[in-house]
């Protein structure tokens, strides 16, 4: 048996599983209620990367969605994927102690030391390497497999699909992508760019771009955004906004203003889902923590209906699907961010 | 042609479907701009304390304590200043906000039905976060967390949600 790019199938093909984002309980249960086979959230402190203020979960309201959720059958991922900071390493070690004694599905974790703390410690705790891990390559994630047993890894969006399945090829380790969402500027788990501008960045403090440094002015030549004083972009009237990091501003460079670094826009790689599944990937992801109920409900059923479809042979994707995820999207348009180049 | 439920405002950019109310009279909402918004701001702030509980509240949100917030509805003409205290939202006469968060009427109910997304909202430049963004975006993800409670208040209740509006309440 051939496929398209003349290369036999993996053998991996399996149900690929529906990973879905919940900053909040009701985000968890719009996720689960909407086909969601896994939920990843966050502690609400900086041992995760959407550290934002009233966002994540305290214990009891993580031991409340740990029950919803395993009541439907849907794991629940704890993200623990910044990086631990001497003076409070223990902060991270009692959220590794935490997923296990609650009984999370998995922990994501992007700091080496730390999955050697958890795997030590509790040995039965499955560790997945989260993208701010920044492992590209099957020697990379075979790497953090012999050493720390890591059974799955999350890709950076830097790869293209032939890249990905060059990794799947050559490592025993599961393999989760990034499906729909914002995207970053591409060096996930190593970008400081945050902290050029507020002295804040992900892997750090667990913000990009802290709420603290923003400011948001409407004038009459446009919506400004300000990021600690630093204009990052001016939207006229009919242009739609961005999150204001530096990233996706506009800036002059020569005689040109323009998105000098990346645009503003979304990855939607749903239309790549017979090929995501031929590869073997084992995982798909949902990006958006900080975002509300209503855009989780929308975009996990979307995501549902289009991976029952791809599984029955049907995949087509539909355009209700498309326009549905694109008027929620960053930017409002979509991209298959580096999946596709076809110049490669 | 007559407005009907649904109907877009002319200008608008996104599809029917998004609006749950008809457009604001214009007339209508320069009337109400120049009418206090003391009275609204009040009636809102009681509301939202029996509907939300304590989810926000200084004491749940002790960084919001204190703060000063303005609701700009852009297309009925009002502007609700609240202030955020230990037991909760009180409604306010026109001081200088903290935070300012703007939408239609149509949008805010949206938000408060949960069917719109707020991020979603402010790409499509739909509500608009000026002041303190960290105060916004707590309160934000306070309203998301929310558990609302949809049943009748007790007089108990509501008595306690007036003493909060009006301290000399007996």
């Amino acid at each position: 048996m051939t496929t398209t790019n003349g290369l036999p199938p993996t053998g991996k093909s399996a149900r690929i599983e529906l990973v879905c984002p919940a900053g909040n309980l009701p985000s968890l249960r719009a996720a689960v209620d909407n086909g969601a086979d896994s939920v990843y959230i966050g502690l609400r402190d900086n041992t995760n990367a959407r550290n934002f203020g009233g966002l994540n979960f305290e214990l009891p309201a993580a031991r409340d969605g740990l029950d919803y959720a395993h009541r439907s059958g849907t794991k629940v991922l704890l993200a623990i994927n910044t990086y631990p900071q001497p003076a409070t390493w223990q902060r991270w070690t009692r959220a590794v102690d935490t997923a296990a004694g609650l009984g999370f599905d998995a922990v994501i974790i992007a700091d080496a030391g730390l999955m050697r703390y958890a795997v030590r410690t509790h040995p039965q705790l499955r560790i997945h390497l989260s993208v701010q891990g920044s492992a590209t390559s099957y020697e990379a994630i075979n790497f953090y497999h012999r050493h720390f047993n890591v059974r799955r890894a999350v890709l950076p969006r830097v790869l293209s699909l032939a890249q990905v399945e060059q990794v799947i090829r050559n490592t025993p380790v599961e393999i989760e992508v990034f499906g729909f969402g914002s995207l970053c500027v591409m060096v996930e788990g190593r970008c400081a760019l945050s902290s050029y501008v507020t002295g804040e960045s992900p892997n750090m403090t667990g913000a990009c771009s802290p709420a603290k440094a923003v400011r948001w002015e409407q004038k009459a030549s446009g919506l400004e955004a300000r990021l600690n004083g630093v204009l990052i972009d001016r939207y006229g009237a009919n242009e739609n906004a961005a999150y204001p990091t530096l990233c996706k501003g506009r800036f002059k460079a020569g005689d040109d203003v323009y998105y000098a670094i990346e645009e503003p826009a979304s990855l939607n790689a749903l239309e790549l889902l017979p090929e995501l599944d031929r590869i073997g990937v084992a995982a798909v992801k949902i990006e958006g923590r900080q975002r509300s109920p209503a855009y989780v409900a929308a975009v996990t059923r979307v995501w549902r209906q289009a991976l029952d479809a791809c599984a029955q042979g049907t995949a087509a994707p539909q355009p209700r699907w498309s326009e549905e995820l694109r008027r929620m999207s960053e930017g409002q348009s979509h991209t298959l961010g580096a999946y596709h180049r076809p110049w490669k | 042609m007559t407005p009907r439920l649904g109907d877009p405002p002319p200008g608008a950019r996104e599809r029917p479907g998004d609006q749950l109310l008809p457009r604001f009279p214009r007339p209508l909402s320069a009337l109400l701009a120049r009418l206090p918004q003391y009275p609204p701001a009040l009636a809102a702030a009681i509301a939202v304390n029996l509907w939300l509980g304590d989810s926000v509240s200084g004491a749940s949100l002790p960084a919001a304590c204190g703060k000063i917030v303005a609701i700009g509805v852009r297309d009925v003409g009002l502007r609700l200043t609240f202030a955020i205290r230990r037991g909760g939202v009180v409604a306010c006469g026109e001081v200088r906000p903290d935070v300012t968060i703007s939408a239609t009427a149509s949008d805010f109910l949206a938000l408060a039905l949960r069917r719109e997304d707020p991020d979603t909202l402010f790409f499509g430049r739909r509500l608009l976060i000026e002041g303190d963004t960290e105060l916004g975006l707590l309160l934000k993800n306070a309203l998301d967390a929310a558990a609302p409670v949809f049943r009748l208040p007790t007089p108990a209740r509501l008595l306690s949600a007036l003493r909060l509006q009006f301290p000399f309440f007996p």
